[in-house]
């Protein structure tokens, strides 16, 4: 057991290592940081000057090793733009993404399993084609655009909802929450909607599945036969095992939502770090763009690693394969 | 109109006002497409930036709303000699914190823009040395006369020695590992008539009023909330739902769909910021074309073509919904040294275009790269577009490049190694005189010297290089316009450039709300008026 | 082949297919489009490409059926370059097909190979491949293939850019699916290679390339066909999506995304068509192509029927 979390733990590492390497051979085509931090007037000796003072003159592997030492004690260096910690900078923007991941998952399970039900449990229903063919009608148009829509009908024409930003937050410590006033509930409706809608159809059609399998399979029959009452061999026995895979998967998806988060986050101007990074990335702000990736590296990995602990308390096959696969 | 009804108004435009936080009066809400750089005034020297931070810093001078210069913190100045300048400073002025502004305060300012973090160098650099008179009279020297040193210093605001000194923000912010958490990046007290009392990079920012302001201005508004949004859909968006009072730039074929909406109307007027066309005149074979050995564009006839083949009215009318202004020459109207004989476009003649390519041995065109930007300007990439769709009707096949300007900027200015054979580039001279845009983009291109560090397709002509010298001493005003002329009409001559427009600025604006569209795009908070 | 093809009609998935008036249709649209964009050069009225052809002064005009400024020559109405919408969406789907087909088959080669290579081989091999598909799974696609554009543009030269964009694009949208493959046919090669089919060829001595690709692929067409069909309609969001992002297709050369974006700027002055019409296309390619997706796997999986 702990040489196997060992193991892992190593093999997250390199994951992270890798990341970074890409991330940071990167960026010497994203742009000239440079030309995006000072004027239109400023002297090419001063620009020279900084280049120098910032270390980007420096052999690549010198600057890579530079920031690996600095972030491995939790220091990403200043944003070239905004000229603060990065730190502090993702740390602000944090909560915004994390509540608008977290609504628009929730969302997405809410709707996603009673309707993955629905459709399994009245397989050939009018109804069920409908929500099936819908549901794909959803995922058939590029988020920016349904987006875009959803300001232009909800906000321009009906004007019912606000058409950017978080509205306003409350300090829960260092924690910016929005869930707590008015304003704040209406401004993610939309975005998180917008951002629901892919994971949704993934989670009703991962739902319906299961559920299918599952109804075939031979203690449902078996608990039909019994007697059991329909409701309860439905929901008692089959929605419960079908549960299982569709809470790991959405786990794993939350890593995708946080991603997909940046397009969402730009159409609506929501101040995450979805938001910080496609700015950084205009701005060719390296130390954003490094930290945000190694970020969701990490976020990723821990996430798999605890997957793949559970999976390895859960399942003692696994163990075996695992373990004499890794030697 | 009765409350009632007022406020049935708004309940109707409005539909739910409860999303928008309580409302007060006097709360004054805009949209920009980008954040300032920092609160640090010596930070960055870009005029989004430097325009925000004039409203909670003042400068010695200030331009008012048609840009024209007037007294600020200095009340009057004296050039007695060429060199020599005397600065009276105004009495009775105070920072925000409530310590009183002196001479010292000048000099610490002038001092710290010239440390090692500051993008303000280039302008603080241009006096030499400074000296404390008295409390309020400061004696000045530069290196060399400059005619235009007041215009210069509209920018260079003027910081509390003694707040600086107790936030041991003695040098300016930069991202440079020397300086970490600098007070100033995100704290200010100027003398400016609003107060920053909240500050989110990118989120939001937002100033209060400042009452014990030095000079009545005509502004109502107690509070001001400014929120960057990059989209600029979501951006008129939140204009049209009536979340904000003001949102720029708006793009320019939104302009209908504001004023058809009920209460916000498009506000628009000329820019000082003119769009054109660079061509490489210097390298013997274009990095870009598939002409090899020469470069068809050293050719007059040539450029000339590409000259007569552009039909700007068509750009105007069509990509700017009429809203720029066609341009002949560099500089615009609003720029001292402006001359409208010489600004009147070239000709768009198609025929004598293919004339020209013809007698310059090109009867079947050539084809050549095209670098522009796509997140800079107005409309730029598709006004690359429309460039490459008319020249192709000549026979000249364009190859576009469009990206963004980060990438972009990267690669046509002088670290980019001037890679680029035929670009879209936008100048504004930051002094609002002419001899900025000539020495920036006439001038051979002479690194050592910083002259025509913007003339990325190399033009040059000793005349002009001449002329540049001339105009940046001469203090004679008929003189002074006369060589400006003088260069101008050469390089039209030659055409060194195409000239393609002056730019609009668009803005949207909730009905009732009142501001000032300078031409450099500048938002001057002085001159808000809203709604009572 | 006469035979294949009687055993083909009288087989349940023709049944199925037969009897599914929305799986007709869709299949009818699907195959429209991709005729339609791969005769783009000879249907459409226009060669939106060609720029000497086109005219500034034609530029955001109406549909033909507008009575004030629809023109006959542009039937769908024309862009903000003066482009005929109707002929850009028929180059544009082309664009788009392209890159959705070339990059799902560029995954489908990658992951299937994999996924062999993993199931057969086991062992270290395997733990390796596996570890690299669970990083990659758990890695976005669109973040990745954000990083290879990237990387791409920095590397090749700057005046190919246009050129190559498409195929960065297929690369870095290819990349990103291959997981999905790799463990459906590592899991199925896994159990191939137990039963006793199997066991007795590599006893006899024939080569392991040989078995991999003669006995056990053929086992595992089904589940890639399926999650090929679902990945292709991906695919084809996932471009849209990048060229939002400013890392798609020139727009001189645009894809139905790039189309959808450069509408986007005049969805709110009312000139919509500029949008909603390569929308419309998109949709209905990209749901045509699901639902043959959905009843695929549904016809192909023996324990739904």
């Amino acid at each position: 057991m702990i040489s196997f979390i060992v193991k892992r733990l190593l093999q997250s590492v390199m994951v992270m290592l890798t990341v970074a390497f890409v991330a940071f051979a990167l960026f010497n085509y994203v742009g000239d940081p440079i030309s995006n931090m000072v004027g239109q007037d400023t002297t090419f000796a001063e620009r020279e000057q900084l280049r120098e003072q910032l270390g980007l003159n420096d052999p690549f592997l010198v600057q890579f090793g530079r920031f690996v030492g600095n972030a491995v004690q939790g220091d990403f260096g200043l944003s070239y733009h905004h000229k603060q910690p990065v730190s502090n900078l993702i740390a602000e923007r944090m909560p915004a993404t994390l509540e608008l991941s977290f609504i628009s998952a929730l969302i997405s399970l809410l709707l996603g399993i009673p309707l993955g039900v629905y459709t399994a449990l009245n397989r050939d229903s009018i109804m069920t084609k409908i929500i099936m063919t819908g549901s794909l009608i959803g995922v058939s148009l590029p988020t920016f655009l349904i987006g875009i829509l959803m300001i232009l009908l909800f906000g321009v024409v009906w004007r019912v909802l606000p058409t950017f930003g978080r509205g306003d937050v409350v300090m829960l410590g260092w924690w910016s929450t929005g869930l707590l006033t008015v304003t704040g509930l209406k401004s993610i409706i939309m975005p998180a909607f917008t951002l629901a809608l892919f994971q949704m159809t993934l989670i009703m059609r991962l739902v319906r599945a299961e559920m299918l399998e599952v109804l075939r399979t031979d203690f449902i029959k078996f608990a039909r036969a019994r007697g059991l009452p329909r409701r309860s061999v439905n929901y008692r026995h089959a929605l419960k095992n079908t549960l299982v895979p569709v809470i790991t998967i959405t786990g794993l998806q939350i890593g995708s939502i946080i991603a997909f988060a940046i397009i969402t986050e730009s159409v609506f101007q929501w101040p995450g770090m979805g938001l910080l990074f496609i700015q950084a990335i205009s701005d060719v702000d390296i130390p954003i763009m490094a930290a945000y990736l190694v970020m969701i590296a990490l976020f990723f990995v821990v996430i798999n690693l605890i997957v793949d602990i559970l999976y390895f308390l859960v399942d003692p096959r696994l163990r075996v394969d695992r373990v004499s696969g890794s030697h | 109109m009765t409350l009632f009804k007022k406020s049935l108004l708004v309940a109707a435009a409005i539909g739910a006002i409860a999303m928008a936080a309580p409302s007060q009066a006097q709360t004054f809400k805009y949209a920009f497409q980008g954040d300032l750089g920092s609160l640090d005034p010596y930070s960055l020297n870009e005029t989004f930036t430097l325009g925000f931070q004039g409203n909670f810093y003042d400068a010695l001078t200030a331009y008012d709303e048609n840009l024209k210069l007037i007294p600020a913190l200095a009340t009057s100045w004296e050039n007695p000699e060429p060199n020599k300048w005397i600065f009276h400073l105004r009495e009775g002025v105070k920072f925000h914190n409530g310590n009183p502004f002196t001479a010292d305060d000048v000099i610490f300012s002038w001092k710290r823009a010239q440390t090692d973090g500051s993008d303000l160098r280039g302008r603080a650099g241009q006096i030499a040395s400074m000296t404390k008179v008295d409390d309020y009279t400061i004696e000045a020297t530069t290196s060399q006369p400059n005619a235009v040193l007041m215009q210069d210093l509209t920018f260079l605001y003027i910081m509390d020695k003694e707040w600086s000194e107790e936030n041991n923000t003695l040098e300016a912010t930069s991202p440079s590992d020397t300086n970490t958490n600098n007070y100033a990046n995100l704290h200010e007290n100027g003398t400016g008539p609003f107060m920053v009392v909240e500050r989110q990079p990118d989120v939001k920012t937002k100033l209060v009023r400042f009452d014990g302001y030095w000079k009545d201005i005509k502004s109502n508004v107690k509070e001001i909330e400014f929120t960057p949004i990059k989209q600029a859909a979501t951006r008129v968006a939140a204009l049209i739902s009536g979340e904000m009072d003001l949102v720029y730039p708006v793009p320019v074929q939104d302009w209908q769909r504001l004023d058809e909406a009920k209460g916000v109307a498009p506000l628009t007027g000329p820019e000082a910021r003119t769009i054109f066309l660079g061509m490489d005149q210097e390298r013997d074979e274009l990095l870009y074309s598939n002409i090899k050995g020469k470069n068809p564009l050293k050719d007059q006839k040539v450029r000339a073509a590409f000259a007569h083949a552009l039909n700007l009215d068509a750009i105007k009318q069509k990509i700017m919904r009429g809203a720029s202004t066609s341009a002949g020459t560099l500089i615009a109207p609003q720029i001292n040294g402006y001359n409208a004989e010489i600004a009147k476009p070239y000709t768009y003649d198609p025929k004598l275009s293919k004339q020209l390519l013809t007698e310059a041995g090109y009867p079947d065109g050539f084809e050549i790269g095209m670098d522009c930007p796509n997140d800079r300007y107005v409309n730029d990439e598709k006004t690359c577009q429309a460039v490459a769709s008319m020249l192709a009707k000549v026979g000249i096949k364009v190859d576009l490049n469009a990206q963004p300007k980060a990438k972009y900027f990267a690669k046509i200015l002088a670290t980019g190694g001037f890679d680029t054979s035929f670009y879209l580039l936008g100048w504004t001279p930051g002094s609002i005189d002419a001899h900025n845009a000539i020495l920036n983009l006439l001038h051979s291109v002479n690194k050592d010297a910083q002259q025509g560090m913007f003339n990325l397709g190399h033009y040059s002509n000793a005349r002009v290089d001449e002329l540049t010298g001339e105009i940046g001493k001469e203090t004679d005003p008929a003189k002074r316009q006369a060589m400006i002329d003088e260069a101008f009409q050469i390089v039209k001559d030659e055409v060194g450039y195409l000239p393609l427009h002056q730019q609009p600025l668009s803005w949207g604006v909730r009905d009732g709300v009142s501001v000032v569209q300078r031409a450099d795009n500048v938002l001057d908070f002085r001159n808000i008026v809203v709604p009572e | 082949m006469k035979q294949a093809l009687k055993r083909f009609f009288d087989g349940d998935l023709w049944y199925s297919f037969s009897h599914s008036p929305v799986v007709i249709l869709s299949a009818v649209i699907t195959l429209l489009i991709i005729l339609s964009a791969i005769f783009a050069p000879m249907i459409a009225p226009h060669n939106p490409f060609d720029l000497a052809s086109i005219d500034i002064m034609d530029s955001n005009l109406p549909p033909a059926w507008n009575e004030f400024d629809g023109d006959m020559r542009f039937l769908l109405g024309t862009d903000d370059q003066g482009r005929d919408i109707l002929s850009t969406i028929l180059y544009g789907a082309r664009i788009s097909l392209l890159v959705g087909f070339a990059s799902v088959a560029f995954s489908v080669v990658l992951g299937v190979g994999l996924g062999l290579i993993s199931g057969y081989a086991g062992g270290r091999t395997d733990t390796f491949i596996m570890r690299i598909a669970d990083v990659q799974l758990s890695f976005p696609a669109i973040l990745i293939a954000l990083l290879i554009d990237g990387v791409a543009r920095g590397i090749f030269p700057r005046d190919l850019h246009d050129e190559l964009a498409v195929y960065v694009l297929i690369f870095a949208i290819g990349i990103s699916g291959w997981v999905q493959y790799a463990r459906t046919v590592r899991g199925a090669t896994m159990v191939e290679k137990g039963k006793e089919y199997v066991q007795a060829a590599r006893v006899i001595g024939i080569r392991p390339g040989t078995i991999l690709f003669r006995h056990i692929l053929p086992n595992v067409t089904g589940p890639v066909l399926v999650i090929g069909t679902i990945h292709l309609a991906l695919a084809i969001i996932t471009e849209a999506t990048l060229s939002f992002l400013g890392v798609g297709v020139p727009p001189t050369t645009p894809s139905l995304g790039t189309l959808i974006r450069i509408g986007n700027d005049y969805l709110f002055s009312g000139e919509w068509w500029i949008s909603i019409f390569p929308g419309i296309a998109l949709i209905l390619l990209v749901l045509a192509v699901n639902l043959l997706g959905d009843w695929l796997r549904d016809a192909l999986n023996p324990k739904l029927r």
